[in-house]
């Protein structure tokens, strides 16, 4: 049985936004909404700095889920976390649960007004028809229906991003950093990124002391 | 008559008490997140799409077939170094 995550590879992301803009494109996300974004770590440290993609991580044990109080929140047969707008109250208590700040709510009107919940589906729609206008307007477009994986995973050009199965994309992910010969600091950097061991000196080379400082 | 009257007053008077009262709040003990929407449909119960990836609608395993072959076109390294 398939359980649907993603996976981000911190040595390949180049923080192109790509996955951000796919995300949109594919599901209209109103302005103000982010399901997917892109966060940076060690902002400014000069070799040591990241970035990683992140959205709804669909948490096996989902504290979104346990804290909503009208139980709005289901598990897909794939692992999928998702939600019924119909049901939703818009009172932010998973916003407060989600280690991810995945749940993003639409501003609905003025003094801060919340709208009801929308966070990544995997691109799996939600409790409507498969594939329906009412779905798409609602969740956004159900791919998984239509055979395929999350647009921001399939869209990802340096592959950073992976989705699917978590056991078939740890295997992606595994034989990766082995072919980086991963040995510790070695599989840091971007020619380890790509199957080549990064030579000394050159960006990728695993730093000898890291640089701290904001540049 | 007046005691037809009396019935009927009395009638009257348990329903304004009875709605007055206090409906009974149990606490389901049993309740667990995420039970309560049951209504989404499963993927691979779907027709696929005509020029898109193809499986047996209702088959969960020819599905999830296609879509790991999906989940392997991610990977790369197999495709270069193969």
């Amino acid at each position: 049985m398939a359980r649907m995550k993603f996976l981000c590879d911190a040595e390949r992301c180049i923080e192109c936004n790509g996955c951000v803009t796919a995300c949109k494109n594919e599901n209209e996300v109103p302005w103000g909404v982010n399901r997917r974004r892109v966060v940076t770590i060690n902002d400014g440290v000069i070799g040591a700095e990241k970035s990683i993609s992140v959205a709804c991580m669909h948490c096996s044990d989902a504290p979104c889920m346990a804290v909503c109080p009208v139980d709005c929140f289901y598990k897909t047969a794939d692992g999928v976390v998702l939600h019924d707008k119909d049901l939703c109250i818009g009172c932010g208590y998973c916003f407060y649960a989600c280690p991810f700040g995945a749940p993003q709510f639409p501003q609905a009107g003025a003094f801060g007004l919340r709208g009801k919940m929308d966070k990544c589906t995997f691109c799996a729609g939600g409790p409507e028809e498969d594939k329906s206008e009412a779905e798409f307007k609602k969740y956004g477009r159900n791919r998984l229906a239509e055979g395929k994986l999350p647009a921001c995973a399939e869209m990802c050009s340096t592959k950073a991003l992976l989705g699917g199965d978590g056991d078939v994309i740890a295997d992606i992910y595994r034989e990766r950093v082995a072919r980086r010969g991963a040995k510790g600091a070695e599989a840091w950097g971007w020619g380890s990124a790509y199957g080549q061991p990064p030579r000394s000196g050159q960006p990728g080379a695993a730093p000898a002391t890291p640089a701290g400082g904001k540049s | 008559m007046n005691r037809h009257l009396a019935t009927a007053a009395a009638a009257f008077c348990f329903l304004c008490i009875a709605g007055c009262m206090e409906v009974e709040q149990v606490s389901n003990a049993q309740k667990q997140a995420g039970q309560t929407v049951r209504r989404d449909t499963n993927p691979w119960s779907n027709e696929p799409l005509a020029a898109g990836p193809g499986w047996k609608k209702g088959d969960r395993a020819s599905w999830e077939e296609q879509i790991k072959k999906r989940q392997f076109a991610q990977h790369e390294d197999r495709r270069i170094y193969q």
